[in-house]
């Protein structure tokens, strides 16, 4: 299979000195959906930066395809690379919800009935054709955070990375939100603290830590070694048995 | 401090509004260079942040509250180029969804709450800064003074527009001594909120502060705890002290300027329009009694905020080079 | 000062004025009130037409009186400035129930408060029948620089998390019993709000990195919508013609 995302050797530290990132290095296949796990700032997000060049690697490389990631093609990268942040609200800054679906595409040169058809189809993918002319800050946490995905679907990314897309969702929303990531035929890239939420959606998990993989194994095996699970300050949910529930797909 | 439509005369509505928009468009054109592409998004939630700043109610005296103007503070925070745009922003929103503040008044509005007070009270800041040590506490101290000078400042502005476009017999000597003075007074609140929030800053990310970029990381981790209580009865003091002999000063000159500014042909742009002939003929009327006094008053004042606000443009121009020259060494990712 | 609203006035509705083009309800507002503002003050009819148009104006747009005369409150520091007036102004004085008043005050004070009145009157009519989104579209229609309005959605967009923010901190702070009475004690309310810049930064920090995440390059899209059509503006420019109109003739009026 060919690889979608492969990094190699990736060092990153931040201006203010702080080193994020030491040597870190993961390959994920075209169309398979894995969780990134491990504790806070333990570099994840610095990581998902690195995929559509927000940040550029000290050292190392990274590839998105065949594409190397550099200053040169970051236009291509990011259209490839459909960044989902943590905080719904940064990623909703239009007035309305039609208008910050098109952005991105928009950004690409779309214009008029094509712009148009970009952004239906992506609302439409996140079940969120409905709400197209409101106002991101009358939305519900949920409706919020598959419109925030909706901006991302409307560039066709080819990668899509989520930064914690369940932190802060109820019951209902956190279940929508698994349907639709579910229904999409993309790569997908899952950082987050939610163990059952991985084993649901993701057949693979890696564990970072330290700014780079610690382990990287099926999600099953990974959240059954308590002792792997407690060395990077994870957990799972009280009375959460990972061998008694049903496997992802 | 949002005057409200026909407040002052068309005259000095458009005149100050052309000013405005010059100042507006070169401090946009500054700030494109500092901030580069992300100046939509930081400059629209610095903004944000003006905007709910003034309505963060702090404790003046026994119980009563005033609330933040924050032009200066944003001046310091960002440089005087975007501290302006952001303010201008404010003002030109709240007279625009909120309707406070007349769309025809802008034109002053803006001129004497964004333009005076972030290049006025970048100027103050920037003398402050020379005569303070180059520390933290002294970046704190220099804002108290330009934020609480900022006030006084756009009050003065306000005055002078007044000696062009008043619509009532009321003299420049009147509205100066009043406005100055009561300003003041609110200044010593604006610079003590300033300043402490600033020095919060400083603890957490000095990075943030434009008007402390000059300083080492040692420098600004100096820092002196004030006693408060102290210093604002101070200021307190200071500023009443102060208000008083300005109102005094101008007291002694009770009308007359209005005139002296017809006679001199001060208000011929006014007094040529030809829809605003009518009412502003009848202003000729008082004597002139104590001119050189008022002439004194609106002369310095006006030598004054100008001196002022040319230092802060002087520090947004030295701004453009250095960082023309140096790039922007921020990153782009958090 | 704009304290104490962090919700803009628009009043949701379906009248024609809510649906004309943004940049049309701007320019007719600005010259109405430009109207008013260079009617001599002795033409009082010519405020009362004004104001009638006006209150006609907002009658068709369903705006509710209640509501107007509620908003309408921003100007009253004004109008006690105004009030002051007459006893401070110089020139002629003339007695009225005992007091000592100046002539040119009084007129002064009319004028004042006149003017305020209509001017803040249209405001609200804008400000009532058009959402923020849609007045920047306006601006920036009407030749503003694209960065000044962009700079505008974005405070607008993120005013209401700001202000959130701000809430949830001082709730926290009079959770633990703070509640100052003297400058002297306001060090925690300055500190929060020097965080609150701090937080709103960062934020705007990471809303670049969502934004250039997206192919952002520096300006932003332009993504088109209605623009005014040329019976749109013939009706603006009569609405505003009529007070011009009721201004010229005033001023020929009182001028001879």
């Amino acid at each position: 299979m060919s690889a979608a995302v492969e990094i190699r050797g990736v060092h990153f530290t931040y201006p203010d000195g702080r080193t994020a990132l030491s040597g870190l290095d993961l390959r994920v296949d075209v169309g398979e959906r894995v969780a990134l796990l491990g504790p806070n700032g333990a570099g994840k997000t610095t990581l998902a930066l690195h995929l559509n060049g927000i940040n550029l690697a000290d050292a190392g490389s990274v590839h998105i395809g065949d594409l190397p990631v550099t200053e040169a093609v970051l236009a291509d990268i990011r259209r490839r690379v459909g960044l989902v942040f943590q905080d719904a609200d940064d990623q909703l800054f239009m007035p309305t919800v039609a208008e910050d679906v098109a952005f991105g595409p928009a950004n690409l040169g779309l214009r008029g009935s094509e712009l148009a058809a970009r952004v239906t189809e992506a609302l439409r993918a996140v079940g969120a054709a409905d709400l197209g002319d409101r106002a991101p800050h009358h939305l519900s946490g949920g409706e919020r955070r598959r419109v925030a995905l909706a901006t991302v679907l409307a560039m066709r990314p080819d990668v899509l990375v989520l930064d914690e897309p369940t932190s802060g969702l109820d019951p209902a929303g956190h279940r929508e939100l698994v349907e639709v990531l579910r229904s999409l035929p993309i790569t997908q890239l899952i950082i987050t603290h939610d163990l059952p939420f991985a084993l649901e959606l993701c057949a693979r998990s890696v564990i970072v830590d330290g700014g780079r993989v610690v382990a990287d194994a099926p999600t099953s095996d990974i959240l059954s070694d308590e002792e792997l699970l407690g060395r990077h300050r994870l957990a799972l949910p009280f009375g959460f048995d990972p061998r008694m529930a049903r496997p992802s797909r | 401090m949002h005057a409200p439509d026909g407040f002052l005369n068309v005259g000095t509505a458009v005149t100050t509004g052309a000013i405005s928009a010059g100042a507006v468009g070169a401090s946009l054109r500054q700030m494109r260079t500092t901030l580069r592409d992300r100046q939509v998004p930081l400059a629209g939630l610095a903004a944000a942040f003006i905007f709910a700043a003034q309505m963060v109610n702090f404790p003046v005296a026994a119980g009563t509250t005033g609330h933040l103007l924050g032009g200066a503070l944003a001046a310091i925070l960002l440089g005087p180029a975007a501290g302006a745009v952001v303010v201008t922003v404010v003002v030109v929103v709240q007279a625009l969804a909120f309707a406070d503040g007349g769309l025809t008044a802008l034109g002053y509005n803006v001129l004497n709450m964004a333009i005076v007070t972030a290049f006025g009270g970048y100027g103050v800041f920037a003398l402050a800064r020379r005569l303070l040590p180059g520390t933290a506490s002294g970046v704190v101290a220099a804002t108290a003074v330009a934020a609480g000078l900022s006030v006084p400042l756009s009050a003065m502005a306000f005055a002078i527009e007044w000696l062009f476009g008043a619509t009532v017999p009321v003299p420049f000597d009147t509205v100066f001594g009043a406005m100055v003075g009561v300003h003041l007074l609110i200044g010593v609140g604006e610079g003590a909120i300033s300043a402490m929030a600033v020095g919060a800053i400083l603890a957490a990310r000095p990075d943030l502060v434009h008007g402390a970029r000059d300083l080492t990381p040692g420098q600004t981790a100096d820092r002196a705890r004030i006693g408060l209580r102290g210093v604002t009865i101070g200021a307190v003091l200071a500023a009443t002290v102060l208000a008083t002999v300005v109102s005094q000063f101008t007291a002694s000159a009770p009308d007359g300027l209005e005139r002296v500014g017809l006679d001199q042909g001060l208000m011929a742009e006014a007094r040529d329009h030809p829809l605003a002939s009518g009412p502003f003929a009848e202003y000729a009327t008082d004597g002139v009694r104590n001119e050189q006094v008022s002439l004194a008053v609106a002369g310095g004042a006006g030598v004054a905020v100008t001196l002022l606000i040319g230092l802060g443009v002087g520090a947004a121009v030295r701004d453009r080079r250095t960082h023309g020259a140096a790039g922007d060494r921020r990153p782009t990712g958090v | 000062m704009g304290a104490g609203h962090a919700h803009p006035l628009y009043v949701h509705g379906h009248s024609p004025i809510h649906h004309l083009a943004p940049e049309v309800k701007i320019a007719a507002a600005v010259a109405y009130i430009a109207a008013a503002a260079v009617t001599p003050r002795q033409a009082i009819w010519a405020f009362g037409v004004q104001a009638a148009g006006v209150a006609a104006a907002i009658a068709v747009a369903r705006l509710g009186p209640r509501f107007v005369l509620r908003r309408l409150t921003v100007v009253v520091p004004f109008v006690a400035f105004a009030l002051c007036i007459p006893f401070i102004a110089s020139g002629e004085r003339i007695d009225v129930v005992g007091l000592s008043l100046s002539r040119e005050g009084l007129w002064g004070a009319w004028n004042v408060v006149s003017k305020a009145t209509i001017g803040a009157s249209v405001s609200i009519l804008l400000a009532g029948t058009t959402e923020v989104p849609r007045l920047l579209t306006g601006l920036s229609r009407l030749r503003v620089p694209g960065t000044l309005t962009a700079i505008a959605a974005f405070m607008v967009r993120y005013l209401e998390v700001i202000a959130g923010e701000l809430g949830r901190m001082r709730t926290a702070m009079a959770a633990r019993g703070y509640a100052p009475r003297w400058l002297w004690q306001a060090r925690p309310v300055a500190t929060s709000a020097g965080a609150l810049f701090v937080r709103s930064y960062e934020r705007g920090e990471r809303v670049h990195a969502a934004m250039l995440s997206r192919g952002y390059t520096g300006t932003m899209p332009d993504l088109g919508g209605r623009r005014a059509t040329a019976r749109e503006w013939i009706l603006a420019a009569a609405a505003s013609g009529v007070a011009w109109l009721v201004a010229l003739a005033a001023i020929t009026g009182t001028g001879a």
